[in-house]
């Protein structure tokens, strides 16, 4: 549940459900939270159908709450923490258990809302989603706040940009990283499952060719050569000293899990 | 879109009173919306009451004695059975504020509600005038009943009022009750066992059985019940037959059906406005 901040000197506590009532419909929640942030009968029920146009309910506004997909139930929720225009609001793992089209949703609410001048500080497990939304991140490695910056900062933290590499025949792979790491003047990273050698470059454009002709004169036939920024689970896993772990899936996963990423997007 | 800014709270203590009542009644009125969106528990609330007086009226009546020598399952059984049925109809109702308070906490309703500058009275008050209509009704509902099966008032009207206004305070007591009890007990636990504990509270009293048929330590307790006070009080009120008891509680029940409620307010409606205040996760 999303919680206005009504003034610094008085933390909320954060929760992570949406807290509606879900025998009302969308429209009487609005309403009466509405009344009692004591609005106006008149002025509760605008602000209510502007707050559904906004979020996209305005065909759901009348059915009651429990019929609504979990993205929308969030929408709710959100809806229901805006109905006074915080200058702050805190979202504890918005989309936690969303599919994706919930996500999105979800995702172009904050945006709207940051847009509008609300600043939002948000937890998440999901660094795609730090990336997506937020101007400011807080990287948080078992309770420490390990690195803090905008999303391209963290990024270059770990040297800049990758080439990606797919072959065609896995036995060319392990050839194919030594190549692209001479020519990269790094060590390069093999997915055995994606037959993919991924390779981070200073030069973005020299390395690029460098690693297509060095590929060309060895015969190693290629699918893919991609040029690209990195992700920032790669960032998490530089920062957070795991990379090893990275082609273990489950213990990545399970790191994850115990991890989380504090963001923050402001106006 | 509106620019709409954050309320400030009110100064003077007139004010704020008509705050709270506003937020108060806003908490009311979602109830009343419930029950119209979601009639099944509310419709099932108010016949329940209605069915056990039939079921004790007719099925066990015949097997049960009743004092003022009339005739066993005949009128004037069921003349005696009412007023411990009215009585009990309020017990009920401590179930009905258990299951709304343990949900509201249980889907952060009531976490919402406190992270807004609503009175922090309102939540409770706006429940407690909830619950009271509701029991009203249910009160009115297994009045008509008695009514269809032959059960009157013979004291006037006045009186019947009074024996009226003596369950109703018995319900606002057991309502602090619920209320305290919910907030303390999160989850269903409490209401299953609100559920299972009301039957042995409600029969060792008065209300089914004179206590001096129960072994001496049981029948005491039973005199002493809060429940037994009540019925025995509305039976005096009503003009309808009930057991003649010796004992102090027995004979003062006018005393004790207006002291036992407020003795429970008196504990209940403190612990509940501070518990509230002190929820936290």
């Amino acid at each position: 549940m999303p919680i206005p901040l009504w003034s610094p000197s008085e933390p909320q506590d954060i929760l992570r459900h949406p807290a509606v009532d879900e025998v009302l419909t969308g429209r009487q929640n609005l309403t009466m939270f509405g009344r009692l942030y004591h609005l106006g009968w008149p002025e509760a029920r605008t602000r209510a159908g502007e707050l559904l146009e906004r979020f996209g309910l305005t065909g759901a506004a009348d059915k009651q709450a429990k019929d609504y997909s979990g993205g929308m139930r969030r929408r709710l929720d959100l809806a229901a923490s805006l109905i006074l225009a915080p200058r702050v609001l805190f979202l504890d793992e918005p989309t936690t258990g969303l599919d994706p089209r919930g996500r999105n949703e979800v995702w172009e609410a904050v945006r709207s809302l940051v847009a509008d001048g609300t600043t939002v500080l948000l937890t998440t497990q999901y660094l795609d989603e730090a990336d997506q939304l937020a101007d400011r991140i807080c990287v948080i490695d078992a309770g420490r706040a390990i690195a803090e910056g905008t999303p391209e900062e963290l990024k270059s933290r770990i040297g800049g940009d990758r080439i990606d590499v797919v072959v065609r025949a896995a036995e060319d792979l392990h050839s194919a990283a030594t190549l692209a790491g001479r020519v990269a003047g790094a060590r390069a990273e093999t997915d055995p499952d994606a037959r993919r050698v991924s390779v981070p470059v200073r030069d973005r454009v020299p390395a690029l060719t460098g690693v297509v002709r060095a590929l060309h004169e060895a015969r190693i036939e290629a699918e893919d050569i991609a040029l690209r920024r990195p992700t920032l689970d790669e960032v998490f896993l530089e920062l957070t000293g795991h990379r090893a772990e990275r082609d273990e899936g489950a213990r990545t996963e399970k790191r994850t899990e115990e991890d989380r990423t504090e963001t923050e997007a402001s106006a | 879109m509106t620019n709409t800014t954050t309320p400030t709270i009110p100064e003077t203590p007139l004010a704020r009173l008509r705050w709270a009542l506003a937020d108060a009644w806003t908490i009311t009125r979602r109830d009343l919306t419930h029950w119209v969106r979601q009639p099944a528990p509310f419709v099932i609330g108010l016949l329940f009451p209605v069915m056990t007086v039939l079921m004790f009226g007719y099925l066990f009546g015949g097997a049960i004695s009743v004092p003022g020598g009339g005739a066993s399952g005949g009128e004037g059984h069921r003349e005696f059975l009412m007023p411990g049925m009215f009585a009990m109809t309020m017990a009920f109702g401590l179930e009905a504020t258990l299951v709304a308070v343990t949900t509201d906490a249980a889907r952060g309703v009531t976490d919402r509600f406190r992270s807004m500058p609503m009175a922090s009275s309102a939540v409770v008050l706006g429940r407690s005038a909830a619950d009271m209509l509701r029991s009203v009704a249910g009160l009115a509902v297994v009045v008509a009943c008695g009514l269809l099966i032959g059960w009157q008032w013979r004291n006037g009207v006045g009186e019947a009022l009074l024996a009226v206004g003596l369950l109703l305070l018995l319900r606002f007591a057991l309502l602090w009750v619920g209320i305290y009890l919910g907030l303390v007990f999160e989850g269903t636990d409490a209401v299953v066992a609100a559920q299972i504990l009301v039957w042995p509270v409600l029969f060792l009293s008065n209300v089914f059985v004179a206590p001096e048929t129960m072994p001496s330590w049981l029948g005491t307790i039973a005199e002493w019940n809060p429940l037994s006070a009540t019925a025995a009080a509305t039976r005096e009120l009503f003009g309808n037959p009930g057991w003649d008891g010796e004992s102090w509680a027995a004979r003062n029940a006018l005393s004790m059906a207006a002291a036992w409620p407020l003795a429970v307010l008196a504990v209940f409606f403190p612990l509940s406005v501070r518990r509230y205040r002190r929820l936290s996760r």
